[in-house]
């Protein structure tokens, strides 16, 4: 915060707050997306914007317990998962059907979220000021 | 870029950072802590053992705000708040606790 405090180190929120929805939608290793995913959300936060988290098709897998990456020797960031809340990002939303198609409930993730149908999934979208998908 | 003490050597990226947060032991937060002209006290040590702690669970390094946060949780709101983690480091708790204590550059670099 050091070098430009002055610019957005404002408590009284005079800065402008806009609704961020992240769309996960892709498995967590294989591909950056869902690490660099979770970097832009976490800077967003920072910048103490409202952002909600969806998770949908193989995007769910990033949020499964008990991963484990040794055997391709890539980082196991899933437990940054479990920080969210320590940024306020508390709003993580799942897409029912895509658990179910996998053979996944509610209690196979590593925090606390939200299981919606695509209809509701879909009404929530339609609230947002921005929608960015990974 | 690598720093050396007493023949032992730690890589570090462009910034200062350790490259290999394995390799960090207290000589060489030491050395990091004189390149960013912070004289550890105690006070210093416990902020590094909790960003460390904090690496440990989550492997991120929090943003100050957040750090700020939890170490009110933990610490009490005496330390819990940036007068007192500015003091402590002058340019930045999050950066430069973050590079004394081995940590890669927090995530939004606050």
């Amino acid at each position: 915060m050091s070098e430009v405090a002055g610019d957005f180190d404002d408590e009284d929120g005079s800065g402008t707050i806009k609704k961020f929805m992240f769309v996960n939608r892709k498995a967590p290793y294989g591909t950056v997306y869902a690490l660099e995913g979770l970097e832009v959300v976490l800077i967003t936060a920072a910048f103490d914007q409202d952002v909600s988290m969806v998770f949908m098709d193989d995007g769910v897998y990033q949020l499964v317990k008990g991963q484990n990456t040794k055997a391709i020797a890539m980082k196991n960031f899933s437990p940054t998962y479990r920080a969210l809340d320590g940024y306020d990002i508390e709003k993580l939303y799942v897409e029912r059907d895509s658990l179910e198609m996998r053979g996944l409930s509610e209690s196979d993730l590593l925090v606390p979220v939200e299981v919606l149908s695509s209809a509701e999934m879909q009404v929530l979208m339609n609230d947002q000021d921005v929608v960015i998908a990974f | 870029m690598a720093i050396e003490i007493n023949g032992k050597t730690y890589d570090t990226d462009e910034e200062g950072y350790l490259t290999d947060l394995s390799q960090w032991d207290e000589d060489v937060a030491k050395v990091l802590a004189a390149e960013e002209k912070v004289e550890m006290t105690d006070n210093h040590w416990e902020v590094i053992n909790f960003l460390r702690e904090y690496y440990n669970e989550f492997q991120i390094a929090p943003a100050v705000r957040v750090l700020t946060k939890a170490i009110g949780k933990k610490l009490g709101p005496d330390k819990g708040n940036n007068k007192y983690l500015y003091e402590l480091f002058p340019y930045g708790p999050a950066k430069q606790a973050c590079k004394i204590g081995g940590l890669p550059k927090p995530t939004g670099c606050i």
